[in-house]
């Protein structure tokens, strides 16, 4: 069994079903209506409205990416300090909503948010007042972290899990405190699933459509959306196409940034 | 873990065993491939299509115009019928992605479809030669009657600050210029650059004052009693009153957009002689009936009309309203690459300020 | 003190997490169609879901496609990570960074960029190209999943097999395999969830008569979810409900980890 042909399936799969589409991709990013060659749709990012909407994306992305990270990580200690054979149990719960499905999931949080929606509802019956909710760029985050926490919880869990006991033991003993213990063993430990985390929530956030319509009242406009209209409704695929690839730098980014903290590779994501 | 697993694959595959393999039935006379909007068939009546002329439909269903016309022009699955709303035929009929019928082998649809729709269906196919009208129209102000006392009658009290934050407008280009042009007292099918950026200036005006942008979603927070005052399509208005009796639909003095929601034929149908037997059945009077009372849309067949059995519905001013009574009333056309591009453009101005 | 302030904290989080799913449930016993109003309890949902053909034929193919493409995508993401253990650390580094591409990229560019491709091949769109698709964006979970494992392996074991006179297949079975094993089996479990749920792909890459039940949601929207959607969710819930509570309470063998 020669090892360099256990490569050849996957180098295969690779090329037909990543590298050849996302060679369209680029052929279409990369030409207009006439297949002639342009720059136009890439630097179309540029306009206002475009660049607004590719701000605000940012934005809101980064926000949810740290309140995901900020509810995820006393959580995923919490429950790494479970018992182990309790550990697929935990994962399992985590990702039982996920297979709700995802438009149903956020109907279901309209139905809560809304003016005379659920949360509104009880608060009125305890005669307290009623909170705007629903069309709001907080509601937006709302969606995005209700969707994208698992994301962050597993790896970081993960990589919790990982740290050796006894590395923590001995930093006891040699007199630090919880706090200290914190900052210079867990947390640099847990670096990678952070990074991770980090990755699984911002990138697909950022490029997320459906939850500025339904949660957002349709009223911002995201990158997401414009990248969506373009192919559906406008049917300009090259100018989708070209605003795209000006989000793939985001990948390229992330790729980079992966080699500089995960030198050894350990990017250890479930 | 494992345990969990071996469990789970047991059960989903018993899950799959229970909800039916492939129907082994047969189906002597071939199949006919449709493609129609989400929701707006009754699923009867294809079964009984299916019984008396032995022809299998499969049935695919899309959610928009725009995500369905990229699937017939690419040509990967070839639909034999296709239901496209009035611009998106005139769009096909332009890019040549239709054929004409033979309307000796589709009698119903030309005795028992009202002559009034095939004249509003010359807008966008000019001698009627593509389409056969399925499904049509309006589009209007509902309104709640608790929440507003003032009588509605014009396109202009959706930018009343009273109604501030409890207004909801249609989230597609087309649609929302339709309000935006037809208050200024323009055509909604305008190319004019002035036009067309005015219409733009007063729907930016008009968002601060908008709950939220919404095209199904009309419905539910109507009746949810989350806004005052909803542009919606006539069709969901009938729903909305059964569910929200508070509610009333209206068209604005000014004129509004009249649909048509019609059958045709892709020029690469395989199954052209089974796609004809499907139009002319859709076309009968008692079929019609079935899909008018299923989807509460109104339909243009008058022999389905004449059999409805409750009075308020067929009289309903909003199912069946008298076209002569009102100004203003065009049908989308097409307008082109470029024009469309234009108001692309304008309406991303809108959204992003 | 200490230990009340974690209760809370989970539970909160729970039922930020859970909101939504009992708020399906209800909607999925509410006698009126539309979501914003309660309309009395019924039953009538869940006996016309058994009726619906449609609805349960898409359940079919979504189970079919989540499993198959789940196994396939393991498979290979498996073999892709034993081989990527042999490559040099630059080539490695290349083929992971061409792996997070379908992860990372929009939904709706990978969606379409596999149309495009389907098409230029002249392929009919059906189960076969949603399966492709699927099993495309599923490998990148197995990848990162078994990836971790196999580089915290020994491979002196593997040797050790090897030298005691096992073949490589047989080395690779009850010495790796093993041990990459929760690895494989979270990536296989990523894999599943993210083709359950996947709408956008398989909207493009789809062809007429095959349906997901997440593609049959999404062309329902326009004109109003049935609710038999509603009660079909709340069904899958609970039955993945009682299938962990039961294995979970099972007479403890897993000491043996």
């Amino acid at each position: 069994m020669n090892k360099k042909m256990l490569s050849l399936p996957y180098l295969f799969w690779c090329a037909a079903f990543i590298l050849i589409p996302l060679a369209m991709v680029f052929y279409y990013g990369f030409t207009d209506k006439t297949g002639a060659f342009t720059l136009e749709n890439i630097l179309a990012i540029a306009t206002p409205e475009h660049f607004k909407a590719l701000r605000i994306s940012i934005l809101l992305s980064l926000i949810a990416t740290v309140v995901c990270l900020l509810l995820a990580y006393p959580l995923a200690m919490i429950l790494a300090r479970m018992e182990v054979n309790t550990h697929s149990f935990i994962v399992l719960i985590f990702i039982l909503p996920m297979w709700m499905n995802f438009l149903l999931r956020t109907m279901a949080w309209q139905t809560l948010l809304e003016k005379n929606g659920v949360i509104n509802s009880v608060l009125s019956f305890l005669h307290l007042p009623s909170l705007n909710l629903i069309n709001t760029p907080g509601a937006i985050i709302l969606g995005m972290v209700y969707n994208f926490l698992p994301f962050m919880v597993l790896p970081i869990y993960n990589s919790l899990t990982k740290i050796d006991q006894n590395v923590i033991n001995a930093a006891r003993d040699l007199g630090a405190n919880s706090v200290h213990t914190f900052f210079k063993i867990t947390l640099p430990l847990s670096l990678p699933g952070v990074i991770s985390g980090i990755t699984m929530v911002f990138v697909p956030a950022l490029t997320t459509f459906v939850i500025s319509t339904l949660l957002g009242g349709s009223k911002i406009l995201l990158i997401g959306n414009v990248i969506e209209q373009e192919f559906t409704q406008t049917g300009n695929w090259h100018l989708g196409s070209g605003l795209s690839m000006v989000l793939m730098l985001f990948i390229i980014v992330n790729m980079i940034l992966s080699a500089i903290f995960d030198k050894e590779g350990e990017a250890n994501a479930l | 873990m494992k345990k969990l697993i071996a469990l789970g694959l047991c059960t989903c595959m018993t899950a799959a065993l229970l909800s039916g393999c492939g129907s082994a039935n047969k189906y002597p006379n071939g199949k006919v491939y449709v493609y129609n909007w989400g929701e707006y068939i009754d699923p009867e009546t294809l079964d009984m299509f299916e019984k008396e002329t032995g022809i299998q439909v499969i049935y695919d269903e899309f959610d928009t115009n725009e995500t369905m016309y990229p699937k017939v022009e690419a040509g990967a699955s070839n639909y034999d019928v296709v239901c496209p709303s009035d611009y998106m035929i005139q769009k096909m009929i332009d890019n040549d992605l239709l054929q004409e019928l033979n309307w000796d082998n589709i009698p119903n649809a030309k005795a028992n479809i009202g002559a009034q729709y095939y004249e509003h269906s010359e807008a966008f196919d000019p001698g009627n030669r593509y389409a056969v009208p399925y499904c049509w129209g309006t589009v209007g102000i509902l309104y709640n009657k608790t929440m507003v006392d003032e009588p509605v009658t014009s396109w202009s009290i959706l930018w009343d600050e009273k109604y501030a934050d409890s207004i909801l407008m249609q989230d597609s280009v087309r649609d929302l210029f339709m309000v935006g042009l037809k208050s200024l007292g323009y055509s909604m099918n305008s190319t004019d650059e002035k036009e067309l950026n005015e219409a733009k200036d007063l729907l930016i005006q008009q968002k601060p004052l908008v709950q939220a942008y919404v095209i199904d979603q009309v419905r539910d927070k109507m009746i949810g009693n989350e806004a005052a005052l909803g542009v919606i399509y006539s069709g969901e208005a009938i729903f909305t009153q059964r569910e929200n009796p508070d509610l009333e639909y209206v068209i604005p003095k000014e004129g509004t957009n009249v649909w048509i929601d019609s059958w045709v034929i892709p020029k690469n149908a395989e199954n052209v002689e089974n796609a004809e037997k499907f139009i002319d059945f859709m076309c009968r009077g008692d079929i019609a009936l079935l899909n008018f009372d299923y989807i509460t849309y109104s339909t243009p067949n008058t022999a389905a009309q004449a059999l409805i059995e409750d009075d308020d519905i067929r009289n309903s001013k909003i199912a069946f309203p008298d076209l002569s009574q009102y100004d203003g009333l065009e049908t989308f056309s097409y307008l082109g690459d470029d024009a469309d591009a234009l108001y692309n453009d304008l309406w991303k101005e809108i959204k992003s300020k | 003190m200490r230990n009340a302030a974690r209760k809370i904290y989970i539970t909160l989080i729970f039922i930020f997490l859970y909101a939504p799913i009992v708020t399906l449930m209800f909607l999925s016993f509410n006698a009126s169609k539309s979501r914003a109003k309660w309309g009395g309890f019924t039953l009538k949902w869940y006996k016309q879901l058994f009726q619906n053909a449609e609805i349960l034929q898409a359940l079919w193919n979504t189970l079919a496609i989540a499993l198959l493409s789940s196994l396939i995508a393991t498979v290979i993401g498996t073999v892709a990570c034993l081989a990527m253990q042999y490559m040099k650390k630059r080539n490695r580094t290349i083929i992971m960074g061409i792996t997070n591409i379908p992860m990372l990229n929009a939904e709706i560019v990978t969606g379409i960029s596999l149309m495009l491709l389907f098409i230029v091949l002249g392929m009919k769109f059906g189960f076969l190209t949603i399966l492709l698709a699927h099993i495309t964006f599923n490998i990148p979970y197995v990848i990162l999943s078994v990836q971790p494992r196999m580089k915290q392996l020994n491979p002196s074991t593997y040797e050790a097999a090897l030298d005691l006179g096992a073949t490589q297949l047989q080395a690779f079975f009850k010495v790796t395999f093993p041990d990459i094993l929760p690895g494989i089996l979270s990536g296989f479990l990523m894999a599943f969830t993210m083709s359950l749920d996947d709408f956008i792909i398989t909207h493009f890459t789809k062809g007429p008569g095959i349906d997901t039940l997440s593609t049959k949601i999404y062309t329902e929207v326009k004109k109003g979810i049935k609710p038999e959607m509603y009660a079909l969710s709340t069904i899958i819930f609970v039955v993945v409900l009682l299938l962990l509570l039961l294995v979970n309470h099972t007479p403890r063998e897993k000491s043996a980890k």
